[in-house]
């Protein structure tokens, strides 16, 4: 018998003993957000059921609200969701950030920065990226209402067993490229459906040098490639970033703790359903050109022509994404000007990305024809982003420096894109309609979309690093 | 739920692939704190332009499918999103089979919740219906329990189904109701659980 995966194991550990035909987990964590549960709640009452474990729910206020002015909020009914769902928490006794909560954020940066995130668990949540946690090596997933009210009720979920898959990274990240651009890359190479129905594990050299922030970025977008969810094995970089978080075992629990994490990986001889390795060492950043996350270009390239693809459906459906993106093929991505910049979502919100734009941004000005936007993730990392002085950088280069929320990503709340504009965006998604109605997102990193926002266009910043690099710091000095 | 074993029903084609959820009912519409009322917004920008107009030749809004229950759809369809609102509106709507090469798995497993039957079936049996839609209004029986969907003439396939969602639809069973009968293990299980499963305090 060939040995087990990291996702077997924690697959396993979680499966309580049954005579059920479906396989039923126990469920160590659900996030819930003011979008996806108050049908779930309503649900439950109209069912007269309860919640029966508050202590391992909590709930955050993020993909509806305003990331300005935020005690008023204009939208009646997403007024009425955040109301709902802060009573439903406060009925229920479970633990809830309020929007005027300092611990307040997207739910999916708040789960790891709270400690809540932790190797080995199972987390739910109703958001599709909720693979993000994953990283951890938790078996991380987004579910629907249904499920939410089934999570709510009786703490489990029946799940189908998903196969498992393999992607191996080889080689270094070269300079300039980060995380975003090797996930975009992946999504390009195995397609928008290439993972449908597996759990990806995420192994190699490439990952092993990955920070926490940059390993998280890489989880949150595989369900891009239709995978149910992303998983790393938690190592020492895992373990430092967690430890004194505020729900992580502290002292002598703390070190049993990590011995048990330290189980949570592959063996030597565990076998997957698909192996893919992605060799990164020459990868230049990335940008999308169409409507999905799939469609995707290097820097120094041009824009497809739909006549390349190799069979109709695919020459169709470019066809159809440079008709909405209204972009012509052949055309060089550089030269694509833009209307918006966006950094932020639960993709590229975090310390590090603000930091690696910030590094761009400084000593350089907004393009006279691009708004730009920086929404950290939660407001820890916004005070520790003001703690360094990256709100000046970029206030100063005539960004819009705001709250913590999902902001531009789901084009549900007052931060959204009037139709035919072009977003450089750090979301995930890129899909028709996305950011707003007629919106035209390109998916790039925080530091690709800084770049383009000073610009008014894409850019590489690898010659960005090299050419303008001493002219910005002059230009402080 | 209501229990499903035979639906007799008019198909509607939706000759597209990867159908995402931003498109079977945008974001915009999500809004609400209820579980009903979104069929207003199905495919609210394939079906309606920026004035509000109807858009005559998307199939949903013609003459000849009005009263449709089954979709006929491309591969992929219900990707993006988890968002069970694309379920509601469909099944809202009046949809109660889904026939497609294949479908997002959350998508799928959300409507498996609703009532709102998804059916794989090979690209060549779904290219043959496509066509035999642009013959003649087409109808469909989808038999549940012997897994085979004809027109009673010269359409007769058998498809895959999952045993327990066949099980559940045929019996009109909630999943809460069915798990509840193993809340004896839950309660042992719980009680197993390591410390550091719980957020420390
Ligand atoms: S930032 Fe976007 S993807 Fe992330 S939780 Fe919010 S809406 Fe979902």
């Amino acid at each position: 018998m060939s040995g087990k995966t990291l996702f077997d194991k924690v697959w396993e550990r979680h499966l309580i003993d049954s005579n059920l035909d479906q396989p039923l987990l126990f469920i160590d964590l659900h996030l819930i957000h003011e979008v996806t549960s108050p049908q779930a709640f309503s649900l439950l009452k109209e069912q007269g059921r309860n919640v029966r474990r508050p202590d391992l729910t909590f709930a955050t206020a993020d993909h509806n609200v305003p990331t300005k002015n935020r005690d008023d909020i204009k939208d009646i009914l997403a007024k009425k969701q955040v109301e709902f769902l802060v009573n439903s928490c406060h009925e229920h006794g479970i633990t809830v950030y309020d929007l005027d909560h300092p611990d307040n954020g997207i739910v999916h940066i708040i789960g790891p920065e709270l400690g809540l995130t932790t190797p080995g668990k199972t987390i739910v949540c109703g958001d599709s990226h909720t693979s993000t946690h994953g990283a951890f090596g938790s078996l991380a997933f987004g579910i629907g209402s249904s499920e939410i009210t089934h999570v709510l009720a009786t703490q489990t979920l029946p799940q189908n067993k998903p196969k498992t898959m393999n992607i191996h990274l080889i080689g270094s990240k070269p300079k300039g490229v980060s995380a975003k651009d090797i996930i975009l890359k992946i999504i390009g190479e195995i397609g928008t459906n290439g993972g449908t129905g597996h759990i990806v594990e995420f192994t190699g050299q490439t990952i092993k040098e990955m920070s926490m922030d940059e390993r998280m970025t890489i989880c949150n977008m595989i369900l891009e490639a239709g995978a149910r969810s992303g998983m790393i094995a938690p190592d020492e970089v895992t373990f430092n970033y967690l430890k004194d978080k505020r729900f992580v075992p502290k002292g002598e629990d703390w070190d049993r703790a990590v011995d048990e994490w330290k189980q949570l990986h592959k063996d030597e001889d565990a076998t997957y359903d698909q192996v893919v390795k992605i060799d990164i060492s020459n990868l230049e950043p990335q940008v999308t050109w169409g409507t999905n996350p799939g469609q995707v270009i290097s820097i120094s390239e041009n824009i497809p022509s739909p006549t390349s693809f190799n069979n109709d459906i695919t020459r169709s459906t470019a066809k159809q994404a440079l008709n909405y993106m209204n972009l012509n093929a052949l055309t060089p991505i550089k030269d694509v000007s833009i209307d918006k910049a966006f950094i932020g979502s639960c993709t590229n919100s975090r310390l590090e990305d603000l930091e690696l734009a910030a590094e761009i941004v400084k000593g350089h000005k907004v393009n006279e024809n691009v708004t730009a936007l920086v929404v950290p993730g939660s407001y820890h990392i916004k005070r520790k982003a003001e703690e360094k002085g990256l709100d000046q950088i970029f206030i100063n280069a005539g960004f819009e420096w705001r709250d913590p929320g999902c902001s531009m990503c789901p084009g549900m709340n007052s931060d959204m894109a009037k139709p035919g504009e072009r977003i450089a965006s750090t979301s995930n998604r890129n899909f028709e309609g996305r950011q707003g109605k007629g919106a035209r997102t390109h998916l790039v990193s925080p530091e690709m979309a800084a770049a383009a926002a000073i610009k008014g266009h894409f850019t590489d910043i690898r010659e960005w690093h090299y050419n303008e690099w001493g002219e910005a710091d002059a230009t402080i000095s | 739920m209501q229990p499903f074993r035979n639906h007799l029903g008019k198909v509607v084609p939706i000759d597209k692939t990867d159908i995402d959820t931003d498109i079977i009912i945008p974001t915009e519409f999500l809004k609400r704190i209820e579980r009903t009322g979104y069929d207003k917004h199905l495919m609210y920008y394939w079906r309606y332009d920026d004035q509000g107009r109807i858009k005559k030749d998307f199939p949903l809004n013609q003459p000849q499918y009005q009263g449709t229950t089954i979709l006929l759809t491309g591969d992929n369809f219900g990707c993006g999103s988890s968002r069970e609102n694309a379920v509601w509106a469909l099944y809202d709507y009046g949809f109660r089979v889904i026939l497609a090469p294949s479908f997002a798995d959350i998508f799928k497993n959300n409507c498996t919740k609703n009532g709102l039957l998804p059916i794989e079936l090979p690209q060549q049996d779904i290219q043959q219906l496509f066509h035999f839609t642009t013959l003649d209004i087409l109808k469909l029986t989808i038999d549940l329990e012997n897994q085979v969907i004809t027109n009673h003439e010269d359409l007769n396939f058998s498809f895959d189904i999952d045993p327990h969602t066949k099980y559940k639809f045929i019996n009109g069973l909630d999943d809460i109701d069915i798990t509840l009968t193993a809340e004896s293990s839950i309660n042992r299980f719980e009680q197993e659980r390591p410390f550091y499963m719980d957020p420390y305090n």
